[in-house]
């Protein structure tokens, strides 16, 4: 099961990447979130999958799923959450104020 | 010794607070006394029984970088020349230039100078040297720049700056080497260690790097380019710089390092061509110009030329007459600056074709003129300097011999080139000479009407010519007492070689000397009839040319490079980091083996997670098909649900839970955002970006999946995850394991994240209420 969960991260980068080289501000932000998913899902498989129960202490149990990678993706989440939301509001301000969403516009002048 | 090179640099920080008196009294009065003081303590020095003088001053004990001053007679030479011509120029410079210049600035300039030329003489440590070295290249780079709202003079300083730096960096590569391969930063020890460098692997090198050093400061071919540029400067710091001392640091290193290489077949072989050529190159190019300073420019580049080549001889005799003509050339070639400068400022020109006739106006400097031009040309008469040491040039360069057939081959053409070379400096010499004072004056063409200089600017080149007439009378004066000490540190052996004037007629040096002054005769009368042979050469092959083209070219060339990629387009460069990643870590992994798939050790597969995937991975595919905004968004919370639902079937209830939510508000913040965007238009994407892109991608997915996956099949250790189940109860006193973590063994991660948070809620908040323009 992990390499199919290793080759949809790598899809899921693919596209990701594929989002990143568009124009428009949208797709872009679009491509680093699919980034994250991608991420996320690499660092959860490199911590092996269904190898016991969750990480709740019970009674009666001993095998528990590795809980370090999951403490780090939930840091990762709410931290790609706000570089999001940032992203995604900085894209609205500067597409209201240069009239453009489109990558190829929003370019210094020449001299810069 | 350390306060001659300290003082100068100590006191000239107090001559901006002196310019500011300088309505009265001219700046020059002051500074005059330092090289006059610094000139009366190396003259004591002088003598038969002289020794040796070391000193040292702990600096950077640690790189072994101390301030080791060592004075013997090459150095105690140098010493002389460049405080007795300091003070002289000094002098000079007082009637040269009027007060309403800016003086404090000069006379700052030209103390930094002194200081590090003095320190370039005196050091013993390659580094120190170094440092001076750089110094001397600066200050002269201010100095002829001295003028800087002339366009012509920051050409020259910029130029001279880019030669000079150019040479003494790759000095300091040699340096470096020889530093590393004698295990020592003294120059002293580096000599008494010759069989080391001269079995080093590294010694072409070595002696490359420190020739092409000195030969870029002496202005040798082909780096002499910079020296008739420098003339923009004025007169007395051409006079002081760019004749009598800075060039010289290139012969100086030559000298100095000459123990060391004399042996080694190249360093003849080098040093004498290059300097020959020199030779030849500059006194023929001198005849061609038409400025004054620029005839004496190209004839200081001979002259080096021709110091140069004698010390590639590297015989006794050449030794000796080498460090005969360095203390010659700078007597008559200071006093022809000064004169070429009174010239200047007594009629308004430099330009040779206006002026003539000078000498019912300035009969002392011609007079002045008459002796510097003619011990310069090597004229056989008892009272000219100049004629001895060019008689013992002819007398070394016919005494060589080459071990191979090249070094051969050059020792025998030496003689020939010699003569050719000095039969223009005889040209260049009565062409400067004649050319100013001869003839009938036309006043019409003369900015100002000429008189004689002022008495004070005449003291100066006066001195000058005193030394040449009384070196040239009492040649034997400065032999045992001076030159035998200079030559000795060159050569290692105390050679005194007694000078007489007569040697008879069978001495071939004396018919050498017949034969310069008999075609040079014929050719100062032919002038204009040959003159046409400088449009065959140098004609359109002009080294110059060479230099602006390089400059021009370079900087076209590098606007290129960075306009082509540096295009603005964050797409490219996107693509150009995301390539870059994926060609690196692809090679990296195939060269070290790190690829490595293995299929054991693998979850089982059920039906409800592939599921998932391929909903997963039609939605990601989605997003880039997908014609618009709303539709995109939508299955980017597809992808997102989905990873939320293997988080749940992958036992991690904490993260589904924050990953539902998350993912709701972003696609409300998504939608919001839309709301206000333009419409996503139709991709207008030429079919090759598209295949670049889709190229990018797919090999950046494909590299990262079997990067997993080879990192999945090798498990080096244990994870610690066992610490945590163990101790997440009993340390942290929490069932919850993971927000154990979170809170409690990893606390800090948390801590920051909920900074990163308030930081994206404050920069969203300003984003929307801060407006360009609003209060």
């Amino acid at each position: 099961m992990e390499i199919i969960i290793l080759i949809l991260a790598g899809i899921l980068f693919a596209t990701a990447i594929y989002n990143l080289l568009q124009k428009q501000l949208l797709r872009i932000i679009i491509g680093t979130a699919l980034l994250s998913h991608g991420a996320h899902l690499f660092i959860l498989t490199m911590g092996k999958l269904k190898r016991g129960q969750p990480p709740i202490i019970m009674e009666g149990i001993s095998d528990y799923v590795d809980p370090l990678p999951q403490a780090l993706i939930l840091t990762s989440i709410v931290i790609s959450f706000g570089v999001t939301s940032l992203l995604l509001v900085l894209a609205y301000r500067t597409a209201n104020e240069n009239n453009s969403d489109d990558m190829a516009q929003l370019r210094g002048d020449e001299h810069e | 010794m350390i306060f001659t090179v300290l003082i100068p640099l100590i006191l000239a920080c107090f001559i901006p607070l002196l310019s500011k008196i300088k309505e009265k009294i001219h700046t020059g009065v002051f500074v005059f006394f330092i090289p006059f003081i610094i000139f009366l303590y190396f003259i004591q020095f002088v003598g038969n029984d002289f020794s040796p003088v070391r000193q040292t001053f702990r600096w950077i004990p640690s790189l072994g970088i101390n301030l080791d001053f060592y004075l013997d007679g090459l150095s105690l030479l140098f010493a002389l020349l460049i405080s007795g011509i300091g003070a002289l120029v000094v002098l000079y410079s007082i009637y040269y230039l009027n007060k309403t210049e800016r003086l404090g600035h000069f006379y700052v300039y030209l103390l930094m100078f002194m200081a590090a030329m003095l320190g370039v003489v005196l050091s013993d440590n390659v580094f120190v040297l170094y440092t001076f070295w750089e110094l001397t290249s600066i200050s002269s780079f201010l100095l002829i720049g001295y003028w800087h709202f002339n366009e012509r003079s920051r050409y020259g300083a910029l130029k001279s700056m880019l030669i000079t730096i150019f040479g003494g960096l790759s000095m300091f590569g040699g340096f470096v080497l020889l530093t590393v391969v004698t295990d020592t930063t003294s120059i002293q020890a580096m000599i008494e260690q010759k069989d080391v460098i001269l079995n080093s692997t590294y010694l072409p090198l070595i002696l490359g790097f420190i020739l092409l050093g000195a030969f870029t400061k002496s202005a040798q071919f082909p780096f002499h380019i910079w020296l008739p540029d420098a003339m923009e400067a004025p007169t007395p710091v051409s006079a002081y710089l760019h004749s009598a001392t800075m060039v010289k640091a290139g012969l100086f290193l030559v000298a100095r390092f000459s123990p060391v290489f004399s042996t080694y077949e190249w360093f003849f072989i080098i040093v004498s061509l290059v300097g020959i050529v020199t030779l030849c190159w500059g006194s023929y190019m001198a005849v061609r110009q038409t400025d004054l300073k620029a005839i004496l420019a190209f004839s200081t580049i001979s002259q080096l030329g021709m110091i140069m080549a004698m010390l590639g001889f590297g015989t006794e005799i050449a030794v000796f007459a080498a460090v005969f003509h360095i203390l010659n050339h700078a007597t008559f070639k200071g006093s022809l600056f000064m004169v070429a400068g009174i010239v200047d400022h007594e009629t308004g020109t430099r330009d040779i074709r206006k002026l003539g006739g000078l000498i019912t106006f300035l009969p002392i400097t011609g007079t002045l003129a008459l002796f510097g031009t003619f011990s310069m040309a090597g004229i056989p008469l008892p009272f000219l300097n100049g004629f001895y040491s060019k008689e013992l040039f002819f007398e070394s360069s016919l005494d060589l011999a080459g071990a191979s057939t090249f070094a051969d081959l050059l020792a025998q053409a030496i003689p020939y080139l010699a003569v050719f070379g000095s039969i223009f400096t005889f040209v260049y010499s009565l062409y400067f000479l004649f050319g100013t004072f001869a003839g009938k004056a036309d006043l019409a063409k003369l900015p100002k009407k000429p008189h004689e200089a002022p008495f004070g600017m005449l003291v100066s080149p006066i001195i000058l010519v005193l030394g040449v007439i009384l070196i040239g009378l009492f040649p034997n004066v400065v032999n045992g007492t001076f030159l035998a000490h200079a030559a000795e540190a060159i050569k290692g052996v105390s050679i005194e070689k007694h000078i007489t004037f007569w040697h008879g007629f069978n001495y071939t040096p004396l018919q050498m000397t017949l034969i310069v002054v008999g075609l040079g005769l014929v050719l100062v009368l032919t002038r204009k009839k040959w003159a046409g042979a400088y449009h065959i050469l140098p004609g359109k092959l002009s080294l110059n040319r060479l230099y602006n083209a390089i400059l021009d070219k370079l900087d076209d060339w590098t606007k290129d490079v960075t306009q082509s990629y540096m295009t603005g387009s964050l797409r490219l460069y996107v693509a150009i980091i995301i390539g870059a990643t994926l060609v690196v870590t692809a090679i990296v992994m195939l060269v070290t083996g790190g690829f490595n798939i293995q299929f054991n050790d693998l979850a089982d597969v059920t039906a409800i997670e592939v599921s998932v995937v391929v909903i997963m991975v039609i939605a990601a595919l989605g997003t880039i098909v997908a014609k618009n905004n709303v539709s995109a968004i939508l299955i980017l919370g597809v992808v997102g649900y989905g990873v939320a639902i293997l988080f749940v079937l992958y036992r991690a209830p904490d993260l589904a839970l924050t990953q539902l939510v998350i993912e709701t508000v972003t696609v409300v913040l998504f939608l919001l955002c839309f709301y206000h965007m333009p419409k996503l238009r139709k991709r207008n994407e030429s079919a090759g970006t598209k295949t670049i892109n889709l190229i990018i991608s797919i090999g950046f997915g494909a590299l990262l999946t079997l990067v997993g996956i080879s990192a999945h099949s090798s498990k080096w250790f244990d994870s610690i995850a066992d610490y945590f189940i163990e101790t997440s109860k009993p340390l942290g006193g929490g069932h919850n394991i993971v927000n154990v973590i979170l809170v409690d063994m990893r606390g800090f991660d948390t801590l920051f994240e909920i900074t990163v948070l308030g930081l994206a809620a404050l920069a969203i908040y300003s984003l929307i209420k801060l407006k360009k323009g609003a209060k």
